[in-house]
């Protein structure tokens, strides 16, 4: 039985000074999927993707998360939100900002403390409860992210460029974990990407959007087998897939603006 | 260089304690160079026969010391008082204040501005005029130099500490659609705090010379500040150069007090930012 996590209908974005950042989209996402969004800077994928966090409102349109108003399941912890930036609050120490969550819905200790440990079993960072950020990675903070965004199990999962900052190498080994982590979770998953290569990789689909203004150009399923592994990104299937992916990004108008297009050859490397 | 820097540090290992004894060998020789500098001093002054009004040797401020010890620590702690209630009421008052300048904008806005000229004001000019406006011999005039003085540097600091706060830190709190309030406990409060400190480590030496110059002005007699004045013009130099070393000792001691109460609030701070403090 497949049910819808995300719809969105016919929402549009215009900001105050008049640039429209969305302009009539349409997606609906099923429950236990991993859909990507992909495309330049400024195709409003990281406003779309706040939208259905009701942490930006649209100026039209409706977003539904769950079955209920956007708003609606923002107040019923229904996401968990993960940015480029690890956002940790650099005063608590890892265990508690994974568990910072679960204070605000009123865990109790013993309960918090449980969770804590199979979020950090879960990140592989086992021994790392009593450090501080700071003493940590870049690929490490994120992951405490993750589990942060995963404590307490929300049906849904926002990515905002969550590798972004990182090194290629790091950002292919978090791409499988969070495969891992996604697959043990049930969760479903909305991630916005630079990246061609890792929306590929991730996704059951890839949202293809394009700028000025905003818009979904083709939604690309993606069938490649699961459990995918560093053997899938040697795949042919994998090739075809991420060109038909960089060829809809080229046709979405990424190419007569040379800004935009350095944005792609990055995201393509 | 013998350690290469590693992306994962290990945890601070042994705690306050292992980080004073650090400490204590870190300043070993700061304390040789005291040594030296009283050797110096005590040499110069008897070896070029140094008028006592101008310079006595440290020998001589001992004996002084040791002879007043009682009525110096009298005196001293009645200053004291001073600078604590001054900065007290002032640091709470600019914390008070800070708050509620940052938390409606507007009000911050029209207020900044004349906060950030009053800090200019040289508030110890008002010391004459705060002995009439209180009873004079209590410690309240005194200590109300000390709190103004207090007030400014707590205040622009907390309100700036309040607002420097990540746009992403707040949005993820949005995220869990917690009201204002857990905002500012959970996220405001505790970005504020290091720059509380900082301006807590200022305000405690204020106080002290808030307290201590308000004195000169008058009042109590059994101040630091009466008593330095008095014992200079009594051709005292010794003993007003005892009560000069009291002064420097506990407001030295003051402003450790305050730096411990920092690093223990602010532990979880970097190592580097914590020694660059």
């Amino acid at each position: 039985m497949n049910t819808v996590a995300v719809a969105i209908k016919n929402v549009s974005k215009q900001f105050k000074g008049g640039t429209i950042a969305l302009q009539d989209i349409e997606l609906d996402i099923e429950a236990g999927e991993f859909v990507s969004l992909i495309g330049p800077s400024g195709c409003g994928k990281s406003t779309l993707l706040r939208i259905i966090g009701d942490l930006i409102e649209s100026s039209s349109g409706s977003t539904t998360v769950n079955g209920k108003p956007a708003r609606e399941a923002r107040r019923d912890h229904d996401y968990g939100i993960v940015f480029q930036d690890a956002v940790l609050y650099e005063w608590r120490t890892v265990a508690k900002n994974i568990a910072l969550p679960l204070e605000l819905a009123g865990w109790d200790k013993e309960r918090r403390q449980k969770r804590i440990d199979e979020m950090l079993d879960l990140v592989e960072l086992d021994g790392f409860a009593e450090h501080h950020p700071w003493q940590l990675s870049g690929g490490m903070q994120q992951r405490v992210a993750i589990a942060r965004a995963l404590s307490f199990d929300p049906a849904l999962l926002l990515m905002d460029e969550p590798f972004g900052a990182l090194d290629e190498m790091t950002r292919e080994r978090l791409n499988v974990e969070l495969l891992r982590i996604w697959e043990a979770s049930g969760s479903t998953v909305v991630f916005v990407t630079h990246s061609i290569a890792e929306a590929v990789f991730l996704s059951t689909r890839v949202v293809v959007m394009s700028p000025r203004p905003g818009r979904i150009s083709k939604v690309i399923p993606i069938d490649l087998p699961r459990p995918r592994s560093a053997a899938t990104r040697e795949d042919p299937r994998f090739f075809e897939l991420a060109t038909q992916v960089r060829e809809t990004l080229h046709l979405g108008g990424g190419l007569d603006t040379p800004l935009a297009a350095t944005g792609l050859s990055e995201g393509a490397a | 260089m013998s350690a290469a820097p590693l992306s994962v540090q290990p945890l601070p290992g042994g705690g306050l304690a292992a980080g004073v004894g650090r400490r204590a060998r870190d300043w070993f020789p700061s304390l040789v160079v005291l040594v030296a500098f009283v050797g110096l001093w005590e040499g110069i002054v008897r070896g070029l026969k140094v008028q006592r009004f101008l310079l006595p040797a440290p020998s001589a401020i001992w004996t002084s010391f040791s002879a007043n010890q009682g009525q110096l620590w009298h005196e001293g702690w009645f200053t004291l008082q001073e600078a604590l209630g001054g900065f007290a009421l002032g640091c709470g008052a600019g914390i008070v204040f800070a708050i509620v300048v940052a938390r409606w904008n507007l009000l911050g806005d029209a207020l900044m501005p004349y906060a950030i000229a009053a800090n200019a004001i040289p508030i110890i000019a008002f010391a004459p005029i705060t002995n009439a406006w209180f009873s004079p011999l209590t410690k309240t005039s005194h200590m109300m130099i000390a709190s103004v003085l207090c007030f400014f540097p707590v205040f622009v600091n907390v309100v700036r500490g309040l607002r420097s706060v990540k746009p992403a830190q707040i949005e993820l709190m949005r995220s869990y659609a917690v009201g204002e309030f857990t905002v500012f406990r959970l996220v405001r409060v505790p970005t504020a705090l290091p720059f509380l400190f900082t301006a807590l480590r200022v305000a405690s030496v204020l106080a002290m010379i808030g307290a201590i110059v308000s004195e000169y002005y008058g009042g109590s007699l059994d101040t630091l500040g009466a008593n330095i004045l008095q014992d200079a013009s009594l051709f005292q130099f010794e003993k007003a150069w005892a009560e000069i070393v009291i002064a420097c000792v506990l407001g030295i001691g003051f402003y450790l007090a305050v730096a411990l109460v920092e690093r223990v609030a602010t532990r979880w701070q970097q190592r580097v930012e914590m020694i660059g403090a």
